[in-house]
C-alpha cells in the first residue's frame, strides 16, 4: 500500500516482522514532499522502532483476517482463546492484550484479528456490561456533588465509579478507555 | 483529550479556542484595514490553479478547489489593487496530521512595491499585535516553551541552516528528496526554541512563484517563518516575469503528469495578467497554525470544530 494510506493501528510487514503502527506523523516541509514518520511496535517481541518514509513510497500491509473465538481461561501471563468452529486454541499474551485483559469473562465470545494462523488482537465491543463484586461503602447518603470511589468488577478490574454504585449492580464500561459509562441494572 | 471523547464533550472543550480564533480574525482584520488593505474574496472553485509538484488538488466537476488564493489575488494586483488581504479556504488532498487538515484557512496578503523582507516585517508586526491584544505581552508560551516574539525575528539563510544542521549545502548540490527529509529530521528540530526563525533564500529549484535574486540566480527571494516548531508562513518577492512563470508552470505540469499521472491545465488568465503585475511581495500564512500557537494547542484538531475525521 502507499505510505499515505497508513494510519494508526495499521499492521505492516517490515523486514519480515509484523508491526503495529502506534503513531503516524505527517510532516510536509514548505512546498516539499510529504514525510511520514512512523512509530512501530513489533507485535511479537514488543520492541518499538521509528521509520521515516517519503510520499510515494510503498509499505507492505500485513494480510489480516478475523474469526469468531471464545475466551477460555488464563494461564500465567497467557490468555487462551478458542476458534468457535474449529476448536483450535490460540494464546495471547498479557502484553499483547493491553487494557483489554480487564474485560474478558470466561466463555465470552470475541472477534480475533488473525495474521495467518497467529492470533494478534482481540476486538471487543465498545462497551461491555460487568457486575460489581466489591466497592467502598459510601458514607454520605445523598451527595450534592457526585463523588467517585473505587469499585471492582467480576473480572477483577478496578474502576472509578460514582458513589451510588453497590455490590451486585451491573455497570457499563468503555473497553477503549476502561472508564465507567453508566449503571445498567441495580443489584439487590 | 483521548481518541474516544464524545462530540458534545469535545466541542465544549474547544469553546475557549474557537472564541479566541474569532478574536484573532478580528485583530488581523483591524491590522490590515488600518493600513488601507482591502479585504478581498476569490473563487473556491476555479478552472485552473497553480500547478505544484507536491500539492494535490481536489476536483469539483470540471474545476479545481483552491489550494491557495494566490493566482486570483495577483490578478487583482495586476489590475491595480495595491494592498489586498484575504482569509481563504484552501484544500489539499492527503494532507492530514497534527499540523494539517485537507481543508484549512489561509491568510494571504500582497503589497505593491514590497519585497519578501518587507512582507516578513508585516508578519512580525502582525504576530506582535496579536500577542499584545490578547494580553500576552511580548512572549507566548507554547507547549511549555516561552517564545519571545518581539520583532525583529532572527533570520538565517537556508544555506547556513542546512550546512549547520545537516552538513551539506543545498544551494551548491541539488538533492530534492534529501532536502525534504533532512528538513523534517535535522533542520526543523535544530531551530531556536525560544524565538521565531525566518529561513531565507531557498534554492532556485524551489522558487515556485518567487523571483530569483538579481545578484545570485541560484537562490529565490522566498522566506519561511517558523515558530515553536510550526511552519507558519511562506513569503515571496513575487515573480513578475510572464515568460519565466510560464516556463516554471510548464515544467511543473510535466512533472505532475509523470509522477501522478494527472493532467493539469496551464492557468492562462493568470499568466496573461502577470504581464501587468507590479513589483510586489506576498505571503501565505496558515491561520489554523497561528491559532494553535496562540491557544497553546498541540494539534490542529484543537482549533477547528470539525476536522476531516470529525466532520
Amino acid at each position: 500500500m502507499e505510505i499515505s494510506g497508513v494510519r494508526k493501528n495499521s499492521k505492516l510487514i517490515i523486514d519480515g516482522a509484523l508491526y503495529n503502527v502506534e503513531e503516524a506523523e505527517f510532516a510536509k516541509p514548505g512546498k516539499g514532499r510529504a514525510v511520514y514518520r512512523l512509530r512501530l511496535k513489533n507485535l511479537r517481541d514488543g520492541k518499538v522502532i521509528d521509520r521515516t518514509y517519503r510520499s510515494g513510497e510503498s509499505v507492505d500491509e500485513a494480510s489480516m483476517s478475523t474469526e469468531e473465538e471464545q475466551y477460555l481461561y488464563r494461564e500465567g501471563s497467557q490468555y487462551i482463546f478458542m476458534n468457535s468452529s474449529t476448536y483450535e486454541q490460540h494464546p495471547l499474551s498479557e502484553e499483547m492484550l493491553g487494557i483489554k485483559k480487564n474485560f474478558l469473562k470466561e466463555g465470552m465470545e470475541v472477534v480475533m484479528l488473525m495474521h495467518g494462523d497467529e492470533a494478534i488482537e482481540v476486538q471487543l465491543p465498545i462497551t461491555i456490561n460487568l457486575k460489581v463484586t466489591e466497592t467502598e461503602i459510601s458514607t454520605k447518603t445523598a451527595t450534592v456533588t457526585p463523588q467517585n470511589k473505587a469499585s471492582v468488577v467480576e473480572t477483577g478490574y478496578r474502576v472509578d465509579t460514582p458513589s451510588f454504585i453497590k455490590v451486585g449492580d451491573v455497570i457499563k464500561v468503555d473497553t477503549r478507555t476502561g472508564n465507567y459509562v453508566e449503571r445498567v441494572t441495580t443489584g439487590k | 483529550m483521548n481518541d474516544f471523547e464524545d462530540e458534545p464533550k469535545r466541542l465544549a472543550r474547544l469553546a475557549p479556542n474557537l472564541k479566541r480564533r474569532v478574536l484573532i480574525y478580528r485583530i488581523i482584520r483591524d491590522f490590515f484595514q488600518e493600513q488601507d488593505f482591502l479585504e478581498v474574496e476569490t473563487p473556491v472553485r476555479a478552472p485552473a490553479i497553480a500547478p505544484e509538484q507536491f500539492i494535490v488538488p481536489f476536483q469539483s466537476e470540471d474545476r479545481y478547489l483552491a489550494a491557495s488564493p494566490e493566482l486570483h489575488m495577483k490578478r487583482l494586483l495586476s489590475a491595480g489593487y495595491d494592498r489586498i488581504f484575504q482569509f481563504s479556504r484552501c484544500f489539499r488532498k492527503g494532507e492530514r496530521g497534527r499540523w494539517h487538515n485537507p481543508e484549512f484557512v489561509m491568510l494571504e496578503w500582497y503589497r505593491k512595491g514590497a519585497d519578501y523582507l518587507k512582507i516578513i516585517d508585516d508578519t512580525e508586526k502582525l504576530a506582535a499585535r496579536i500577542a499584545e491584544k490578547l494580553g500576552m505581552g511580548k512572549s507566548i508560551k507554547y507547549q511549555g516553551q516561552k517564545i519571545d516574539i518581539s520583532p525583529p525575528w532572527p533570520r538565517t539563510t537556508v544555506q547556513d541552516a542546512y550546512v549547520k544542521a545537516a552538513g551539506w549545502d543545498p544551494i551548491k548540490e541539488s538533492k530534492p528528496e534529501k532536502f525534504d527529509t533532512d528538513f523534517v529530521e535535522k533542520v526543523l528540530p535544530g531551530l531556536a526554541k525560544d524565538r521565531p526563525t525566518v529561513l531565507l533564500d531557498y534554492p532556485a529549484a524551489q522558487a515556485s512563484l518567487a523571483k530569483l535574486k538579481a545578484d545570485n540566480p541560484l537562490v529565490a527571494e522566498r522566506a519561511e517563518v517558523f515558530i515553536g516548531g510550526l511552519e507558519l508562513a511562506n513569503a515571496y518577492s513575487e515573480l513578475a516575469d510572464a515568460g519565466e512563470q510560464t516556463k516554471r508552470f510548464k515544467e511543473a505540469i510535466e512533472q505532475i503528469e509523470r509522477e501522478r499521472g494527472q493532467q493539469m491545465p496551464l492557468p492562462e488568465k493568470f499568466l496573461k495578467s502577470v504581464e501587468n503585475l507590479p513589483e510586489c511581495g506576498g505571503i501565505a500564512l496558515g491561520v489554523d497554525r497561528l491559532v494553535m500557537l496562540f491557544c497553546d494547542a498541540d494539534k490542529i484538531d484543537d482549533v477547528m470544530a470539525f476536522t476531516e475525521d470529525s466532520a
